[in-house]
């Protein structure tokens, strides 16, 4: 029971740093119908500025948890943001009304440059920070066995619902969100309506990195060890985690996330830690055996 | 006067690269080869390897290069991955090198060793799963111990000292990993210990909490872990997490000091296998404090890869030649002085010595058990 509730919290929490991820995915995904392949290493640069960053703060003396932690987020999403920005930039709005496979191939390229540009400058060697917020609940002890809740497992679960919440708000609500949707269905006409789709794509390009920047800090603060190539395996289960949900929507890649992230955590408890991935992909091919458009994706409807 | 210039200039090119030719031809300078983890998750002890191989060329070349002809080095990177390790082979055997350290890991090392082998290239390696030198193959040479020799010192180090306590014997599924993680559990029931758990876990993760609530659940006092330090680093730490308190048995690859700084304070109660630390040898000592001006802590396998090139000059100086017979006869046969120890091999090219001693982390440095 004790071991059952503790993979249940850390099943949570890891699920909620992959839906933080895939939120950007999905948003990406429905805006050009593209799979943005450089996401991951986007958030892996996020968590290599954090772990900059905190150092630097820690080294200038700044102790109080909430403002670094606060000044962390600032400055991580910032820069992403940049990143996102200067990806969509480069590589792929010249490609844009190419062939379908064109951007997809230089999203892969993004990725692989990232990914060596942090290593060359960054060095290879793996950055560790002291644990951040350390500490937790101890919920109860059954049989020995005692259940631990940190107060890091708690603000991740937090900030990831409130940012679905204040990202579904924006795309059903604002203005913003109208004309990301227009772009999303009809991108011709929406120019024609005066909507400028370049600024708007660029834009969920920003949103989606400015995700990716806070699962990279909330990562970093979880775990206390990053390194340049954190983002391959965090992209690759957080792209499965939008598949699930339904790409395309947003509480779906949440959802997606969740699920991934339980599944592994009890896999690898009850199962064999060797293989959580079985179970992961195994669900992944069940599901869209059943509903090929995910959990919670509308079908697409073809029109005539 | 312009299309003077630019005739000149037509003129003045070919006659550099004629110049350059002729340049290469008087200075045929030998290419010997390091090949590991340059990128990729390991990449650290890529680094490692680079460092060290860099400054012993640097120095063999200061001093008059080998047999008169200066070294130039060549760097693959396999990235720890099986197929690229075979295509960095290709290349390698294409530039016409004729020496190669590596590969690091023992799975690229295996597959890379038979091309080195058909194109007549003696190689040096650390890579330490048995395999690597039971196959029968003349041309490669180990200069660090064998899994089988570590493991069962560690495995009977485990029983010895916490041979009361429960042990899990974990792995990563690797070559070197599941090898070495084998290995400890057979030197553990030779002396009658059983392990409570013998399971895998998948490197390049973040998130180990499955394996340390399995850990946790069982028990586990004891971890003899078979794998590489960053997955260890994340397992000390999450088991911190959730209060288990872990005492964790590694191979060689936990003296990579990346352990400590990624295990946040958790590292004290990592041991592990590695020979003897080179950087105490006093042949050693004045490479040591270059390396430390030149701010490279000389640990882990940097030593180990000036010792592999100073192996090479060695052995060609005693052969008085670099064709691969003369080379492999020499180095099979002599004994070799090196900062990393005294080398000279059996005849599956084994080290004689490996002499693997256990240590165990305080602080940012690694000291002896006694």
């Amino acid at each position: 029971m004790g071991q059952l509730i503790q993979q249940l919290i850390n099943g949570l929490t890891l699920g909620a740093v992959y839906g933080l991820i895939a939120l950007g995915y999905t948003m990406v995904y429905g805006i050009i119908g593209m799979i943005n392949f450089a996401h991951g290493d986007i958030y892996m640069v996020s968590a290599i500025i954090a772990v900059t960053v905190l150092t630097l703060l820690g080294s200038l003396g700044i102790a109080a948890i909430p403002l670094s932690l606060l000044i962390t987020l600032a400055v991580a999403i910032f820069f992403t943001a940049v990143y996102g920005w200067a990806v969509e930039r480069v590589a792929y709005r010249p490609l844009r009304g190419s062939t379908r496979l064109a951007p997809l191939i230089s999203a892969i390229g993004m990725s692989i440059f990232l990914q060596n540009m942090v290593q060359l400058t960054q060095g290879a060697r793996v950055k560790p920070i002291a644990a951040l917020l350390p500490g937790g609940f101890e919920l109860f002890t059954q049989n020995g066995f005692t259940v631990h809740l940190a107060y890091t497992q708690i603000l991740i679960v937090i900030t990831t619902v409130l940012l679905l919440c204040v990202f579904s708000y924006l795309i059903t609500r604002t203005s913003f969100g109208r004309q990301q949707r227009a772009c999303e269905q009809d991108r011709t006409m929406t120019s024609l309506l005066g909507i400028n789709v370049d600024r708007t794509i660029s834009l969920t390009f920003v949103l989606g990195a400015a995700l990716a920047a806070v699962a990279g800090v909330m990562v970093t603060v979880y775990y206390g060890v990053v390194d340049f190539s954190i983002g391959f395996v965090a992209g690759i289960k957080a792209f499965t985690a939008a598949v699930l949900g339904g790409v395309g929507s947003l509480p779906g890649a949440v959802l997606g996330g969740l699920i991934i992230g339980l599944i592994e955590s009890f896999w690898g408890a009850y199962l064999s830690p060797a293989y959580s991935d079985l179970g992961t992909f195994g669900i992944l091919i069940l599901v869209l055996m059943f509903r090929p458009s995910g959990l919670l994706g509308r079908p697409e409807v073809e029109k005539v | 006067m312009k299309s003077n210039m630019k005739l000149n200039a037509k003129l003045v090119v070919p006659a550099l690269g004629l110049a350059a030719l002729f340049a290469a031809q008087a200075h045929a300078d030998y290419s010997v080869a390091i090949a590991g983890p340059m990128t990729g998750e390991y990449a650290s002890a890529g680094e490692q390897i680079r460092k060290g191989a860099e400054m012993a060329v640097a120095d063999i070349n200061a001093k008059g290069g080998v047999l008169g002809q200066k070294l130039k080095l060549e760097i693959g990177d396999d990235a720890c991955d099986p197929k690229q390790a075979v295509s960095v082979a290709n290349a390698m055997v294409n530039k016409k090198i004729v020496f190669m350290h590596g590969h690091w890991c023992s799975s690229s090392t295996i597959p890379a060793s038979e091309i080195y082998n058909e194109a007549q290239i003696p190689m040096a390696t650390v890579s330490t799963n048995p395999k690597v030198t039971e196959r029968g193959l003349k041309n490669i040479f180990r200069i660090l111990g064998r899994d089988d020799q570590q493991g069962g010192i560690a495995g009977t180090f485990l029983a010895q000292r916490f041979g009361t306590k429960k042990i899990a014997v974990v792995d990563d599924k690797s070559a070197y990993g599941k090898g070495l993680a084998d290995e400890m559990d057979k030197g553990l029931q030779s002396k009658g210990v059983k392990a409570v758990l013998r399971e895998s876990v998948t490197a390049g993760q973040k998130d180990y909490s499955g394996i340390v609530s399995k850990l946790k659940a069982a028990g586990v006092e004891v971890l003899a872990y078979g794998g590489y330090h960053t997955e260890v680093a994340l397992i000390l730490r999450q088991a911190q997490q959730v209060g288990l308190k872990l005492t964790v048995m590694g191979g060689d690859t936990m003296s990579n000091n990346e352990l400590v700084t990624a295990a946040g304070g958790n590292a004290d109660s990592v041991m592990f296998t590695f020979a003897p630390d080179a950087r105490v040898n006093p042949e050693a000592a004045d490479v040591v404090k270059r390396f430390r001006e030149a701010k490279v802590e000389p640990d882990g396998y940097v030593l180990y890869a000036y010792g592999a090139m100073q192996l090479f000059a060695q052995a060609a100086t005693q052969a008085k030649s670099v064709k691969y017979a003369d080379l492999q006869k020499a180095l099979a046969n002599g004994t070799f002085n090196t900062v990393a120890g005294k080398w000279s091999f059996d005849a599956k090219g084994d080290l004689k010595a490996p002499g693997f001693v256990v240590y165990q982390w305080k602080g940012n440095k690694y000291e002896m058990v006694k």
